[in-house]
């Protein structure tokens, strides 16, 4: 096998291929098969380098941040900090101030619609988001619309899953108070043109939030090229703990912004009379943080950024040719999602068979893969499926991987066929 | 052949497999042969929610034993649900509503009913259950 070896900023870079090793869970069996795991979309596994750092973080770090005057509180505190700005060096955030720590991509969501929306929308005005979304990033916006009266306007999905951007165009006008896509569809791997998006939604004078919670763990996001307002995503997607993510947002706007839960650390000073709230970011962190989950989203951002973002997507556009082509030649297997631009998810149907006993049989394969709708109801409608079976990909997956499930669809629909 | 005498039969019946396969491949044969329900009975009155897979489950009543009638979008599920009803259907309803339905774990199968599965039949069980326990109450109060 050819060894890529990626060049950046003037370091060399590991070869992407080398990844797999360090990710224990992937050395061990499921249902008495190696396991092979194709459900990153959903959660990624975690290198033994994350692993570790939670381990060492309650070992020999552990203490309340922000508070103690004692130096192990310090040290936490730098550790707790030192990510806040690892995150931003990562989406290039012009101030570390911009980084939020929240719960995942959703909360992140959440606290825009119920602070930023909340002050900010006005009964009439439209938000517009698109078909491909993740019920995250639609309910979040549908409680706030029936609560101040706004209504929601939906961009369309193509056949080969890509956006209808004409029809995006036609959506856009004065009444447009926010426009929010995800980077990444989570069901079918399309990437949408964010910045072309958001170009867009900004001549209209609205404000954008993209949800880049599949987006990632692929490589390189650029906030600061991008132009939106608000982008979010989630640490266990990206090789980080569960429980820990991210919401970045322009500073003027997170400024202007009101808090959205109260509680200790978020708190200038309090008096029964009259509270006075922290400056950013603290505003929005009330209560103490998933601590070990900000230090192991440090850990999985180094770890990451040991490659080459380019050699990650070679990699993982190698994954996805290969994976496409194998599939394709299975009788009755049809994808759904065939843009050329496209991540490394396969969103797939066979023919006489429903997705459920698909991964039914998979699973007993040793093969790990996400059947159903994916959260993604109204897609799954716009498609006229139930849902289907998605083998979707990361680093550390090789070809062997992909031949594995190749061959498991191919004895799964001669048992059900 | 009261219910745990069926149970009894089917764990006996799955005692001869090997290997997964054979069980599936006997569980999907199962899937394909179970009577279709009538179209009329396959509405949202009649279906149970499942995340992964749908379930349409009728129930009725004929000289004081319940029957089922019952369907699935998914051909594994619909396998299962061809255990139940051999188990259950024609069945007393206080036995219904009182039996354990041990066999499901002695064949290998308890992984189909746990809630992360999400396809319905968790949910199929109750409801039959449920029938059962209704019809009970029906008969009591006619005596």
């Amino acid at each position: 096998m050819k060894v890529a070896t990626g060049k950046k900023a003037g370091f060399d870079c590991r070869p992407v291929e080398s990844a797999r090793e360090d990710f224990p869970i992937l050395k061990t069996e499921m249902n008495g098969h190696p396991l092979v795991f194709l459900d990153s979309a959903a959660s990624s596994q975690k290198p033994q380098a994350v692993i570790e750092a939670i381990n060492t973080y309650y070992t020999t770090q552990n203490a309340n941040v922000h508070r103690g005057v004692y130096t192990l509180s310090q040290q936490a505190t730098d550790l707790f900090e030192e990510s806040r700005l690892a995150v931003a060096r990562f989406i290039n955030a012009p101030s570390e101030k911009e980084v939020i720590f929240v719960r995942g991509a959703t909360e992140g969501i959440n606290l825009v619609a119920q602070s930023y929306g909340r002050a900010f929308l006005n009964a009439g005005d439209e938000i517009v988001l698109s078909e491909l979304e993740h019920h995250s990033n639609i309910v979040p916006w549908q409680i706030l619309a029936e609560e101040k009266n706004l209504s929601l306007k939906i961009i369309p999905v193509r056949e080969d899953g890509s956006l209808d951007m004409d029809a995006y165009k036609k959506l856009l006008s004065s009444k447009t108070a926010l426009v929010t896509v995800n980077h990444i569809s989570n069901a079918l791997g399309t990437i949408n043109p964010v910045e072309e998006i958001t170009k867009l939604a900004k001549e209209c004078g609205a404000a954008v939030l993209i949800d880049g919670a599949q987006a990632s763990i692929h490589g390189s996001i650029d906030v600061a090229s991008l132009g939106a307002d608000f982008y979010v995503f989630s640490g266990h997607k990206m090789l980080g703990p569960t429980g820990i993510g991210v919401l970045w947002g322009r500073e003027d706007i997170l400024e202007a912004m009101p808090p959205w839960q109260g509680g200790g650390e978020m708190i200038q000073s309090v008096s029964f009379e009259k509270t006075t709230y922290n400056e950013l970011p603290f505003k929005f962190e009330a209560g103490t943080p998933h601590i070990e989950g900000v230090v192991g989203l440090k850990k999985a951002i180094d770890y990451l950024s040991q490659f080459d973002p380019a050699d990650i997507i070679h990699w993982e556009r190698k994954l996805l040719n290969h994976c496409t082509a194998k599939l394709t030649a299975i009788p009755g297997l049809r994808i759904i999602g065939t843009t050329q631009n496209k991540t490394s998810v396969v969103s797939f149907l066979v023919e006489g068979t429903h997705p459920y006993d698909l991964g039914i049989i998979l699973d007993k394969l040793g093969i790990a893969v996400r059947t159903g709708h994916h959260c993604t109801q109204p897609l799954m409608e716009k498609y006229g499926i139930p849902g289907t079976v998605r083998a979707s990909m990361a680093l550390y997956n090789n070809k062997e991987d992909i031949d594995r499930l190749a061959e498991g669809v191919e004895k799964a629909r001669n048992m059900l066929v | 052949m009261s219910i745990n005498e069926k149970q009894d039969q089917i764990i006996d019946d799955f005692s001869l497999f090997d290997d997964w396969m054979q069980k599936y491949d006997y569980i999907i044969d199962l899937g394909k042969k179970l009577p279709i329900i009538e179209q009329e009975y396959k509405t949202e009155d009649y279906q149970i929610k499942g995340c992964q897979s749908r379930v349409w489950l009728r129930a009725y009543e004929q000289d004081g034993k319940v029957f089922f009638k019952a369907d699935s979008d998914a051909v594994i599920t619909r396998g299962i649900i061809a255990l139940l009803i051999e188990v259950l259907s024609g069945q007393k309803a206080d036995d219904i509503a009182n039996s354990d339905l041990y066999f499901i774990d002695r064949i290998g199968l308890k992984e189909h009913l746990s809630p992360t599965r999400s396809n319905g039949l968790t949910s199929m069980i109750k409801h039959m259950k449920y029938y059962g326990l209704g019809l009970k109450k029906k008969l009591e109060n006619h005596e």
